[in-house]
């Protein structure tokens, strides 16, 4: 019970991030999944120099080979490397799912606390538009936005950010609510804090475990999202290679040229699954239900 | 004396709604209360659970707004203030909750908690924040060692002492204690319970005690005011009350204290049923429901406050039987006194001594 006994090493305390990441780290697939990810994070950033060939030059000697010892993923129907405009690629993907989702974190979480804690019309205004956005398919609705922008990645980008933003409103505004009834909050208001900064220092902070575990699951739906606007044309543009465009133009390949197809897919596959196991690992970490006394 | 916190007929009404968020009456938590506490005086106010006395510790610091009434502090209306200048004032009134594990801010250090009043209300150059928080933490019997650590590594009274830092770092004129014990060991009551007896003295705090424990009540409080179904129904000095308590309800509630009925059971009133609904309060007195002594009066005319300083609202309050002869052994005060006992002759623990040697 004395509290002299305790060595004055442990005196900084453990953090509830640095425990939270202690926790993560017992986790062996989140792991996993963290490790892919960097993996592909650190191919796109090195794309120039580990690339065997330029994704984009063609040439007609060789179309549609398949995988060879020179072409490890094959060529395409306009005799360009596969393993390089996977690589290449992986920017335009994990570009799209990192920042369309930081572009819905910008977007929603604003937007969330506001509702949540300014309550009345503000949050009932708020919520219904975040209700009718969610009634419409995620997909219909970034490609709807995604037409009327204009086909380019950046736009791509701008829709998959404004399609997925209300589910950061609704998390945001929920975990609003359940602060804004915590003594802590009310503790924060008799102290004499304003509105705002008890918004920003106290409520955010507590609300960023779940942003967090949502915003990584969220990116592994935007790279979907952006692979599927781009196989619909409306993304990354010919001639730069994305994941998408390419099992875009693979579909017409399939049975004669199934390598054009396989080598995305398996991208898209891999990446997306990292992505999810991250996410699970963090939301385990993050649980507060974990949080013993 | 003058009064630091005078409430005059404060109200307030919470709207009961159904399924379908229609209207379905209104709780009246608090329906008129008036109360005037001076300065440097502890004043307890007690009731049973339900009773508002917590809703009228948050109206009284203006937490909650009032339907009506007034609240006078340090000379002002609060309800006249606006929001920026209430912000302002809150630096002379602070609260201390109830449950220490969820009062703190689970992602803020303790350096960080403590430390914010002084932040917020600009009292001391933050280069010596530091210094300021070693020294409340000291005060409140915690090494200041601790204070780059988070609460969650704390025990329940550590962090009620950490919560009371809190509330003293802007040097407060008014300190309202929303059963600041209840949620701690009883071990751990009695330190409490006296740091915050040292606190008052040493600081001449004034200091407003929302309680359900009439052990602790009389143990610190100057004066007492009992609470029903919202209402005020006896106040007076607390020696006064616990031995001639003039409402048939606070004799009912020092009867329940354990041990104290056992001296002359027969007479002891024992309360009946459950307190009634507060959205559809029984006329006239409000506890007549459960009065043994409640006459044709009690359902017509509400009983007023009438007596001095020392008031019971009962209209039959000078011609009730005799109060029982006052009991010593109020069980929760010897509990406490005893355990009180114990940790003074402690008072070298390594606790105490580490913290006041700063």
């Amino acid at each position: 019970m004395s509290a002299s006994a305790i060595p004055a090493a442990l005196e900084r305390g453990e953090s509830p991030a640095r425990r939270a990441l202690r926790r993560f780290f017992r986790h062996k697939l989140a792991v996993v999944g963290l490790v892919v990810v960097l993996a592909f994070v650190l191919i796109a950033l090195l794309a120039p120099w580990i690339a065997p060939y330029d994704p984009i030059e063609t040439s007609w000697s060789r179309i549609r080979k398949p995988p060879s010892a020179e072409h490890w993923f094959g060529t395409d129907e306009n005799g360009r490397d596969v393993l390089s405009r996977v690589i290449w690629g992986a920017r335009a993907s994990l570009m799209a799912g990192v920042v369309s989702v930081l572009g819905a974190i910008a977007i929603g979480v604003p937007l969330g606390l506001l509702a949540g804690l300014a309550g009345g019309w503000v949050d009932a205004l708020l919520s219904r538009i975040a209700d009718a956005m969610l009634s419409v398919p995620f997909l219909i609705l970034a490609i709807a936005l995604a037409a009327f922008l204009g086909p380019a990645l950046e736009n791509a980008m701008l829709a998959i950010a404004i399609t997925a933003s209300p589910v950061f409103v609704r998390l945001a505004r929920g975990m609003a609510l359940d602060a804004k009834s915590t003594d802590w909050v009310e503790a924060a208001r008799a102290l004499g804090n304003p509105p705002w900064r008890t918004a920003l220092v106290h409520v955010l902070p507590n609300i960023v475990p779940p942003l967090l575990v949502q915003g990584t699951l969220a990116i592994a739906e935007a790279i979907i999202a952006e692979a599927s606007l781009s196989f619909l044309g409306l993304g990354q543009q010919p001639p730069s290679p994305s994941w998408g465009s390419m099992l875009n133009s693979a579909q017409r390949f399939l049975d004669p040229a199934p390598w054009l197809a396989i080598a995305p897919g398996v991208a898209i596959f891999v990446v997306v699954l990292a992505f999810n196991l991250m996410g699970d690992g963090l939301r385990d970490a993050l649980d507060p239900r974990a949080d013993r006394k | 004396m003058t009064a630091l916190l005078e409430l005059r007929d404060l109200a307030r009404a919470f709207p009961v709604r159904d399924a379908l968020g229609r209207a379905r009456g209104a709780v009246r938590a608090v329906d008129g209360v008036s109360l005037s506490v001076a300065e440097g005086e502890v004043l307890a106010i007690v009731g049973e659970s339900g009773c508002g006395k917590s809703t009228l510790g948050r109206l009284a610091l203006r937490l909650i707004e009032p339907d009506a009434g007034e609240i006078r502090f340090m000379g002002e209306d609060l309800r006249t203030l606006n929001p920026a200048d209430l912000r302002r004032r809150r630096r002379d009134m602070q609260l201390i909750f109830q449950d220490p594990f969820a009062s703190l801010d689970p992602r803020m250090t303790v350096e960080e908690a403590v430390g914010e009043p002084l932040r917020l209300h600009g009292i001391v150059p933050r280069a010596q924040e530091r210094d300021r928080v070693a020294e409340l933490l000291a005060r409140v019997g915690l090494r200041p060692e601790l204070a780059r650590r988070w609460p969650h590594e704390f025990s329940g009274g550590q962090r009620q002492r950490i919560a009371i830092a809190r509330a003293l770092a802007s040097r407060p004129r008014l300190i309202v204690g929303d059963e600041p014990v209840s949620a701690l060991d009883v071990s751990v009551q009695a330190q409490v319970i006296n740091l915050l007896q040292d606190l008052i003295a040493e600081l001449r705090l004034t200091f407003v005690l929302i309680s359900h424990d009439l052990g602790v009540v009389r143990h610190i409080a100057d004066r007492v005011a009992v609470m029903y179904l919202g209402r005020i129904v006896e106040e007076g000095p607390t020696e006064a009350v616990f031995r001639a308590p003039r409402h048939p309800y606070t004799r009912a509630l020092l009867a329940a204290v354990p041990g104290q009925g056992g001296r002359d059971g027969a007479k002891a009133v024992p309360l009946e049923g459950d307190v009634p609904s507060p959205i559809d309060p029984p006329s006239g007195c409000r506890f007549r429901t459960r009065c043994p002594f409640a006459e044709a009066v009690c359902a017509e005319r509400m009983p007023l406050l009438e007596g001095g300083s020392h008031a019971a609202a009962c209209h039959l309050q000078d011609r009730l039987p005799p109060a029982r002869p006052p009991a010593e052994h109020d069980a929760g005060g010897e509990r406490l006194r005893r355990l009180q006992a114990f940790f003074t002759d402690r008072s070298t623990s390594p606790i105490t001594k580490g913290a006041t040697t700063t």
